[in-house]
């Protein structure tokens, strides 16, 4: 056999503190589809950033078509022949398809003369040669997302790319638009391209690719042919970690019913038909793959998106917040996923963070009291330890775990009855995870109904009291908390177990 | 002390400026001429104030030089009607709050950009009126002029007026839970939403105030001459935001205090008569305007890479 196309050796990658890749193994044939599975955070994002050339390696080799490549740029990336096909297209989406393809394959002089028909004439080719019946005079603001996925892939073709990576391709497409996919694939694979296919779905893996490579904490665990292995060994190579990490014992004993959804539904975002109830004191998790509905979900709950399906009831009263302030007013508590940008104001002292939701509460008359919300700032940086100069230093200035305490006491302050806690330890290093968790115990102890949102599948499985699992914007499954990680995921893949157990 | 490091540098420049002028020219000193620049600036500094506010929730109006003069005009037309002056003030406030509140609608309504919506506005404000006016000036009764008092004792009352206002307001940017949530805003609208703050009515309220603002800095300049012109408030945008940003306003939001502002105003005012008694021609004190804004740009975008890395 030649050399393969792409080879990486015991790639490794850390951010800050937090080591998202360990040691990654990986080849790529000429005219093979080699597919890539891992959970989310699992290291194939960065795994792509680091073959297109966004990131550099802290260690490790990369070799193209047995080349060793010392450093890898974007540019450099291109140039040898690597492209990558992201689930968003990115396109300009004012420009017709024959500038946007002109765009990335003619050289970049200002002061050329631009060649229209031959510009068009490419286009052409391009797209009939994948099969897309698309016109290059069209703007690219006017097609289909599948049609902009193909647009792309046309863009690779006529950077002569031998390399081609499908991130999530088919994740928005309708069934008739992914065969369509599925066969501009293997006319890829045809041709003698070597396609790198990301994809969740095991199906499509078992009908499309030829190998398959699990990723599972930044580290590959294996390349199998699909011919040589079934779901469930897929699975278990996936999930088969030990728990590395001790999570505080549930100590709660569940009481009322302080949540109960039935039927929620919001077509704007995509969620439907869920129903699930939440006790005091219960830790309810929801589990599922990005994209799978639950940070949709917990804006519905929040006011930010409209209910228009079902209901919403807390404490036995129906309610259907319409707006943050209104289901702050409600008691109801929404700590965001993404806290640099909506969870702390960064600029802000941790003391204004710490008090902008209850204003109201705290600042009688819209006069502010600066020692009533210094003594309030104190208390929660010395009950969640947060570790900062003082109450005046900028939210900036905290590491991201204790810029995730001081987004989380500005919730507790409100002293709210139900908490939802949207991927609490993202990019949070492991003491402060750990306290993190500590936090969320005891606050569940302390009588408050908590929904944890988490794509860390051990997290999910060792801190939630029962496991909500969704896929496709409704509710799929309700497990126990402690279940087998394998039902977990095969769940949220939509398995429903079959197989699984083996 | 590090956080108003910004502010402490520009208030040091200007007390560089006033002590190279009591070296060199200490006639800048005398109290009459002092006390008419004082008041020229009056109405400045309060469209200033207002400014700092809709720059620091990371929004700006230049429509408030056709604002100030739909203002001046208007109210200078109902003194010439003979309403008497305690209703033409709340008059004038009243008209510049409405044309506040269409900006704000447009933009915190309809989500549209800020500096575009008062582009449109500054255009369509200053040619109604040049259409209606035909630039027409306007006789305003004798009882007008300084409010019918003797014009040292208008003039004092002007300046004190404007630092009244100048101090209520600082104050309550930092006492009242309002101006921290204009600072929220300014800093991140998404992340004050999700805590619980309208941004978008809180938006439509910081234009309706620029507008109430303009309209009383307008009445102030009114009373100042027994003339308005109609072209009165032509410039005055470029002149307060200039004053804001050097005074340390981010123009990016979220940053910032009246009293910088404050201090950028009088280091700009200050330029054109030092140069007087400096004996520097006259010529330079746009360009060297422009330099100080320039320089106080570029230390803010040093800075906020410094702040990114």
């Amino acid at each position: 056999m030649s050399a393969p196309l792409l080879e990486l050796r015991a790639l490794a990658k850390s951010f800050g503190g937090a080591r998202a890749l360990r040691g990654v193994d990986f080849d790529l044939q000429a005219g093979e589809v080699h597919a890539l599975l891992g959970e989310n955070g699992a290291g194939k994002s960065t795994l792509i950033k680091i073959v297109t050339g966004a990131h550099q390696p802290d260690s490790g080799t990369i070799a193209i078509a047995g080349q060793v490549v010392e450093q890898l740029s974007p540019a450099a990336s291109h140039e040898l022949g690597i492209a990558c096909i992201y689930q968003q297209p990115a396109l300009f989406p004012e420009l017709t398809v024959a500038e946007n393809i002109a765009l990335r394959l003619e050289p970049s002089a200002a002061l050329r003369r631009i060649d229209w028909r031959t510009r068009r004439n490419i286009a052409g080719r391009l797209l009939a040669q994948i099969g897309a019946e698309i016109s290059p005079e069209t703007a690219v603001r006017k097609l289909s997302m599948p049609e902009q996925q193909l647009v792309e892939i046309a863009c690779a073709l006529g950077a002569g790319a031998r390399i081609v990576i499908m991130d999530e391709p088919t994740a928005s497409l309708t069934q008739q638009e992914q065969h369509l996919l599925y066969d501009v694939v293997r006319d890829l694979r045809a041709s003698g391209v070597g396609v790198i296919y990301i994809s969740h779905r095991l199906e499509e893996i078992f009908s499309l690719a030829d190998r398959v490579t699990v990723l599972r904490d930044g580290e590959s665990v294996g390349t199998h042919r699909v011919s040589d292995i079934n779901e469930a060994q897929l699975i278990q190579m996936m999930v088969g970690r030990e728990m590395t990490h001790i999570y505080p014992p549930s100590e709660a004993a569940p009481g009322a019913v302080a949540l109960a959804l039935r039927g929620v539904g919001c077509a704007e975002s995509g969620v439907r038909d869920v129903s699930f109830e939440v006790r005091t004191g219960e830790i309810f998790g929801l589990a599922g793959l990005v994209g799978a509905g639950r940070t949709e979900l917990a804006r519905v709950l929040f006011g930010l998106t409209p209910l228009d399906a079902g209901e919403i009831q807390l404490d036995g009263k129906k309610i259907a917040p319409s707006s943050p302030a209104d289901a702050v007013a409600h008691g109801i508590a929404y700590v965001p996923e993404d806290r640099r940008h909506h969870g702390v104001v960064l600029e802000l002292p941790i003391a204004h963070n710490m008090t902008m939701a209850i204003h109201r509460r705290i600042f009688s008359g819209a006069w502010l009291r600066f020692g009533a919300e210094r003594a309030l700032a104190l208390d929660f940086i010395r009950a969640l330890a947060v570790k900062c100069r003082g109450p005046e230093a900028p939210a900036a200035s905290l590491s991201g775990g204790n810029q995730q305490k001081v987004s989380l006491a500005r919730w507790l302050a409100t002293k709210p009855r139900l908490l939802i806690l949207d991927e609490p330890t993202q990019g949070v290093d492991v003491g402060a995870k750990s306290e993190i968790h500590r936090i969320i115990r005891d606050l569940a102890k302390d009588g408050l109904a908590v929904i944890l949102i988490s794509s860390d599948l051990p997290e999910i499985i060792g801190m939630s009291d029962r496991i909500g699992v969704m896929r496709g914007g409704t509710l799929t499954a309700i497990l126990p908390g402690n279940s087998d990680p394998h039902a977990v995921i095969a769940a949220a893949l939509g398995q429903n177990g079959r197989g699984a157990a083996a | 002390m590090r956080h108003y490091f910004r502010e402490l540098s520009v208030a040091a420049v200007l007390l560089v400026l006033l002590a190279a002028l009591a070296i060199f020219a200490p006639a800048f000193y005398q109290p009459q001429p002092l006390l008419s620049l004082a008041t020229r600036e009056a109405p400045t500094l309060i469209v200033a104030c207002g400014m700092a506010l809709v720059i620091i929730a990371r929004q700006i109006d230049i429509s408030v030089g056709s604002q100030f003069s739909v203002c001046s005009v208007s109210a200078a037309l109902l003194a010439a009607m003979h309403w008497p002056l305690a209703l033409v003030l709340p008059a004038s406030v009243a008209i510049g709050a409405v044309l506040g509140a269409i900006n704000g609608a447009l933009i915190a309504g309809l989500g549209l950009p800020s500096i575009v919506v008062t582009l449109a506005t500054m255009v369509t404000l200053r040619q109604g009126l040049n259409m209606l006016r035909q630039g027409e000036w306007v006789s305003l009764p004798d009882n007008v002029q300084w409010f019918g008092l003797s014009q040292t004792v208008g003039q004092w009352l002007l300046v004190a007026a404007a630092l009244a206002l100048l101090v209520a307001l600082g104050l309550a940017m930092r006492h009242l839970a309002g101006g921290r949530f204009v600072y929220a805003v300014g800093s991140d609208a998404e992340a004050a939403r999700l805590a619980g703050i309208r941004p978008r009515l809180g938006t439509f309220f910081i234009f309706v105030f620029m507008g109430a603002l303009t309209g009383l800095a307008a009445m102030m300049n009114i009373i100042q001459s027994p003339q308005v012109q109609p072209l009165s408030g032509v410039g005055l945008e470029l002149k307060v935001i200039a004053a804001v940003v050097v005074g340390g306003v981010a123009i990016s939001g979220g940053r910032g205090n009246l009293w910088g502002a404050f201090a950028g105003l009088l280091l700009l005012a200050c330029i054109a008569p030092a140069l007087t008694h400096l004996r520097i021609e006259a010529y330079w004190e746009k360009a060297i305007q422009g330099a100080i804004i320039l320089l106080a740009v570029v230390a803010d975008g040093l800075r906020s890479r410094k702040g990114d890395a």
